[in-house]
């Protein structure tokens, strides 16, 4: 769309209201829920690299027994910041790139209920990021262990505890938002005809996520304000001696913790369930039942963080429910993959690059989730829990589950977002070794685990017979990161293409392939309607009354206009006349956001920068309010 | 957020119906109301169980004074009619009215906060601090975050009482008005659990009193 | 292919020669009870493994479109309610196989044991396990020596500076199964480190119970077998949560009471020499922290413990320092010398004693038999 620089009066002469929507400086105000998806999926990607760097080095240093490369204080900074960073910067920032690229164009709208909002949770998440890592360089990183756990979370002398506690606050304010935003985005701005049985079960996952997170992210915000008090300013809530509780903290965090790993992986589930149907040529087995097993999932996810915690005295009864909880959620995963299976069943399969990766999401998730059920077993769990057999679980189920779904994501809408496809080749070399990367590193964990491996050691004795299998496991570490260089060359080597892609290259079944491939900043010409679940195949196809399928003759049956797939071309005209208003662009989601870590280094370095801090987001946030949504 | 002074509905026209019937700015601020709900849940469990756990005094039973701080808890309900007042006349159009009771609101709001804050210095007088104990710990900051709630939610009235003499606030923006009265009423109905599970629910010393 | 790798590794598993810290080899019988529930939900793990992978494979080779074919669009299949409601209750019911052994098992092992059984209380320090033995008056560190065929019921406590002061068995009463919390009333604050969340485990011998601040937590262990099991600590518990293992001794029930004998005898060392003067610094410094029964202060009052291990039977153990070294004079000679060389986060000072003074000082020590 032109660009129209007009200067507008502002109260007070204050900024420039930013018109521009292409150009450089346009991705610093752009309010455009395409764009801000680009920007979650570049920086998520981004600290994918450093996360997965992170891993090498602990996998280097645990290759032999016994090494000293790495001593035991970098060693736990470098444990920690890998899974701050994979759960926090990577997995939720990936799946939040998807939602918002998607979501409105999956049901049809123009853009996110709150596009400043939107822009707003992005800066705050990036910001929040780099405020983490600036603790390298300011005094030691984290080093207590993603879990944070507490008394030693409170009580270690190094400053990288407190900038956790505050990282993630910010962190937790931006994806808070988030869900407000994308949840009344799906519920409000569905097109005509889109009931929610009529929505795509990525949109239904999307919808159970950022509940989850509604609900769970307060419970962490309280826990980590009482860790933050409790090291700022002498408060007692985790102090033994005064009569507080360390209990108490893993309560909190894995009453967020456990509805989080839902977080982590059913936007993953949500998209293979797109993929396979496009790729078998036929619907997703039994929609409802995915629908409803996730939204089960989601509640069900709550009553089971305690799964978390067998070994810390809670008591039989305690142990007990939560045992036969955990079990419960196994069987409405069960039904999931049940249904991806007879999706497959009797399908016209092809194994384009998203739904090599998207099968391999279902083999890799199986055993994930198997070794979870042995999990619930407390007693063996007694002897599992702290090992690297809880360490080979979890990644089966967030690396072969949730990265395995979001590459399949990646693959399966490259040619949506940028014009283009990448390689077939690069990509199923990227799946291959990143299968087999996979395997060799994590399967191996199982064993080590039960051997009496425990985790979070920066070393092991050459006594204890774990040499081999460690050794086995570092060597697949590196096939993993070659894999992840294959799939940057794939990456960059698409840009070298012309831009010039079909909106529907993979004959899919959803509203996002109805327009052109990159869609308009409108998103649709004409506000679709729509009249059936997987609406764009039945505008391609239609069924007869024994299943059979015709496609539709050209022309369609003209109930109503048919879908302009060559929009890009044209300027914005809607049906019926009227122009269309999108949002302005906004420098304000920016600047409030960029507050938040002046505040956080101000509680840490000194109180002046909280002032500071504060005027800035104070700033940000009444200019926004008070600047019209679209000028 | 978009601004205040528009309906929100998605960027297309002013008055597309959304999927659900409701505005989205108001199924925004009840979702948003939920979240905080357990903001606070995870509050007042915490100092639901740490009652009786502190090593030292003061206790509550040393502090609280029940009269003063019934007193402020009724101005804060009082607050809510005149929130109620307010909404009932702009959606009236009585722009003037509303912006009385706007204020009142807002007075009364600034009141209860004006009241804590004696109340806190007193609690500190007598040798209770955010370092004291647990009881000194989890009360100041349940009590604290909802003070910061009072206090954003008094911003917004007069930042609403201010745009009401610039024209911002009508009839047809009604609804701006009665998403701050839905952040206001949710206020104070959790001032309400606090008041009664914190002050009122009596307290045993615990093992060092 | 994966199912042929995870085979392998598990033979590879239970053949490991040098495995002494495993999960699959239980050598008592509460591992034994762990080790009995997991195997059969394994192999239940495997089958459905078998199965759901199998029709994956499967499904991919024989739905694959082939090249040959004409292309096609299958039917259009939407699902089918009744396959839906069968494998819901399939693995509704196959859980609750596993469900009932499962809570059973979890009573069983919460029940505190009867007949004869040894009582120790565990107490977990930043970064070593201390062991105190209420019923014998024993107070040791990083070996926890039981007899055979007995349970022994440990209590687990957490220990650090002002918390969890460590119960005074020697000359003391014997403690109560309840972790101390605050230091004795009208005492200053004591002790070193902070008491954080420390796990015990011993895989051969049982599954973990985690060791919290705040919390009285129970394990109990047996050993069929004499031997030595080794175990370490399994929550992150700080800086050198990897330097904090320990050793489970088993003897035969003779072997163990005269090794309770030997234990509670006070301390005679026989000092002559550098060791005299050893004895001499150890008196000035090390009694700081540490505690050497029999020994007494200028003041004529016995050296109790104040954070650090109990030295009295030193050289009757084989492991010190978080049982991650030998105990030997080179060792105890480069510990003495500069503990931070071998354990960056070690709470033990440097006095900065001089070659001389530190051979004196491990001359002392290797007395302490």
């Amino acid at each position: 769309m032109a660009s129209v620089s007009v200067p507008a009066e502002r109260p007070g002469g204050l900024l420039r209201r930013p018109h521009a929507t292409t150009g450089f400086w346009s991705w610093f105000t752009t309010v455009d829920h395409k764009k801000i998806g680009i920007l979650y999926g570049i920086t998520a990607f981004g600290f994918f690299l450093i996360g997965g760097s992170e891993a090498l080095l602990i996998r280097v240093q645990l290759a032999r027994p016994d090494q000293t490369f790495l001593e035991p204080a970098v060693y736990n900074e470098l444990f920690t910041m890998h899974g701050i960073t994979m759960v926090f910067l990577v997995v939720m920032p990936l799946s939040a790139a998807f939602f918002n690229y998607l979501l409105p164009l999956m049901i049809g709208a123009r853009d996110v209920v709150f596009p400043r909002l939107n822009a707003f949770s992005y800066w705050a998440f990036l910001f929040a990021g780099l405020f983490i890592y600036s603790s390298w360089f300011l005094g030691g990183a984290p080093n207590g262990g993603w879990f944070g756990y507490a008394p030693n979370s409170v009580t270690d002398p190094t400053r990288g505890m407190t900038f956790y506690a505050i990282g993630l606050l910010i962190a937790g304010i931006a994806s808070t938002v988030s869900a407000i935003n994308l949840a009344v985005t799906i519920l409000n701005l569905r097109a005509p005809g889109m009931t929610l049985f009529r929505m795509p079960v990525f949109v239904w996952m999307g919808l159970v996520v950022q509940l989850l997170l509604a609900f769970s992210l307060p419970v962490i915000t309280i826990g980590l304000v009482e860790l933050l008090f409790d090291r700022l300013f002498g408060t007692h809530f985790f102090d033994v001696a005064a009569g507080g509780s360390p209990v108490l903290w893993q309560h909190l965090f894995w009453l967020f913790g456990h509805p989080e790993v839902y977080i982590l992986v059913l936007p993953a589930m949500g998209i293979v369930s797109e993929i396979l149907p496009v790729f078998a040529r036929k619907p997703l087995f039994g929609y409802q039942f995915v629908v409803f097993s996730g939204i089960a999932i989601g509640f069900i996810g709550f009553g089971v963080w305690a799964h978390h915690m067998f070994a810390v005295g809670l008591g039989p009864v305690a142990n007990t429910a939560f045992a036969v909880s955990t079990m419960i959620i196994a069987i409405p995963t069960g039904v999931k993959i049940f249904n991806w299976l007879g999706t497959l069943w009797n399908g016209d399969l092809r194994f384009a690059t998203p739904m090599l990766f998207s099968i391999g999401f279902i083999a890799m998730f199986v055993i994930g989730g198997l070794s979870g059920v042995t999990h619930a077993v407390v007693p063996s769990d007694y002897q599992q829990t702290d090992t690297y057999y809880i360490v080979a679980h979890f990644h089966y189920v967030l690396f072969g589950g949730a990265i395995f779904g979001l590459f399949a994501g990646i693959y399966y809408w490259w040619p949506k977002v940028f014009g283009r496809m990448l390689s077939e080749t690069g990509g199923k070399l990227n799946f291959w070794l990143m299968l087999i990367g996979f395997n060799l590193t994590f399967g191996p964990m199982h064993v080590l685990g039960l051997q009496g491996m425990p985790r979070r050691i920066q070393s092991y004795p050459a006594s204890l017979g774990l040499s081999f299998w460690n050794m086995v496991s570092s060597i697949g570490a590196f096939v993993i990161a070659i894999s992840v260089l294959v799939f940057l060359v794939n990456a960059i080597a698409s840009f070298r293409k012309p831009k010039g892609m079909e909106a529907d290259p993979w004959d899919a079944r959803t509203l996002e392939w109805a327009t052109s491939s990159p869609p308009p900043d409108h998103n649709f010409e004409e506000i679709p309607v729509v009249h059936s679940l997987d609406d764009l195949w039945h505008r391609k196809y239609a069924e007869t009354e024994g299943g059979r399928v015709v496609p539709v003759a050209a022309g369609g049956s003209g109930e109503d206009a048919a879908i302009d797939e060559h929009a890009g071309e044209h300027g914005a005209h809607g049906g019926g006349g009227h122009a269309i208003h999108m949002p302005s662009p906004s420098y304000f989601p920016l600047i409030a956001a960029a507050g938040f870590p002046v505040i956080g280094y101000g509680l840490i370095f000194g109180v002046p920068a909280v002032a500071v801090g504060l005027v800035i987001s104070l700033a940000g946030f009444f200019g926004w309010a008070l600047e019209p949504s679209a000028e | 957020m978009a601004s205040l002074e528009h309906a929100v509905a998605p960027p297309v026209s002013h008055h597309a119906a959304t999927s659900t019937g409701l505005p989205s700015l108001k199924l925004a601020m009840w979702l948003f109301l939920a979240s905080d709900c357990l903001l606070f849940g995870a509050l007042i469990s915490t100092y639901v169980l740490y009652r009786g756990a502190s090593t030292t005094g003061p206790y509550p039973s040393d502090v609280f004074d029940i009269p003063y701080t019934s007193v402020s808890s009724f101005v804060l309900l009082a607050s809510s009619l005149t929130m109620v007042l307010a909404l009932a006349a702009i959606q009236r159009g009585d722009v003037g009215r509303s912006r009385v009771w706007l204020l009142a609101t807002a007075l009364l709001g600034m009141t209860f906060l004006g009241g804590q804050v004696y109340e806190f210095t007193s609690f500190v007088r007598e040798g209770l601090t955010l370092k004291t104990n647990v009881f000194g710990t989890s009360f100041y900051v349940l009590t604290g975050f909802h003070g910061t709630h009072v206090a954003v939610g008094v911003l917004m009235l007069l930042t609403l009482f201010t745009l009401s003499f610039a024209g911002k606030i009508t009839q047809d923006s009604a609804m701006t008005v009665e998403l701050v009265g839905l952040y206001w009423h949710f206020v104070d109905i959790v001032w309400i659990v606090i008041f009664t599970v914190v002050y009122l629910i009596p307290t045993n010393p615990g093992p060092g009193g | 292919m994966v199912l042929g790798l995870v085979a392998l590794a598990l033979v590879a598993a239970a053949c490991a020669p040098n495995a002494t810290q495993s999960a699959l080899e239980p050598k008592g019988p509460y591992a034994q009870k762990s080790f009995d529930l997991f195997v059969p939900v394994f192999w239940v793990a495997v089958a459905i493994f078998v199965i759901v992978e199998g029709l994956l494979v499967l499904f991919v080779f024989r739905y694959r479109h082939r090249r040959n074919q004409t292309p096609r669009i299958p039917a259009q299949v939407h699902g089918n309610t009744r396959l839906e409601i069968a494998w819901t209750i399939l693995p509704t019911l196959i859980l609750a196989g596993v469900a009932v052994p499962t809570i059973a098992t979890i009573w069983d092992l919460a029940a505190k044991p009867t007949g004869d059984v040894l009582e120790v209380n565990v107490l977990g320090h930043q970064w070593w396990w201390e062991f105190d033995y209420p019923g014998q008056q024993i107070l040791t560190a990083n070996e926890l020596h039981i007899p055979t065929g007995r349970p022994v019921y440990l209590t687990l406590c957490a220990v650090g500076f002002g918390y969890g002061t460590p119960v005074p068995s020697q000359g003391g009463p014997p403690a109560p199964n309840e972790c101390q919390t605050g230091p004795p009333d009208g005492q200053p604050p004591a002790g070193i480190g902070a008491a954080v969340i420390h796990s015990f485990w011993v895989p051969e011998l049982a599954g973990t119970q985690d060791v919290v601040p705040d919390l009285t937590n129970h394990l109990t262990i047996q050993a069929d077998e004499p031997g030595v099991y080794t175990g370490q600590c399994k929550e992150f518990c700080g800086l050198s949560h990897a330097y904090m293992k320990f050793r489970v001794v088993a003897h035969t029930p003779e072997d163990f009471d005269r090794w309770v004998a030997e234990q509670k005898a006070p301390a005679s060392p026989d000092v002559s020499g550098p060791a005299e003067a050893g004895k001499q610094i150890f008196l000035q410094t090390c009694i700081a922290c540490h505690a050497v029964a029999g020994l007494e202060t200028a003041n004529g009052q016995p050296v109790l413990a104040n954070g650090g291990p109990n030295l009295t039977h030193l050289m009757s153990r084989e492991c010190f320092r978080g049982c991650t070294l030998e105990v030997n004079e080179e060792n105890l000679r480069r510990w003495v010398a500069d503990p931070r060389s071998i354990e960056a986060g070690s709470f033990m000072p440097d006095y900065a004693l001089s070659a001389d003074e530190v051979d004196q000082v491990v001359a002392f020590l290797m007395t302490l038999e």
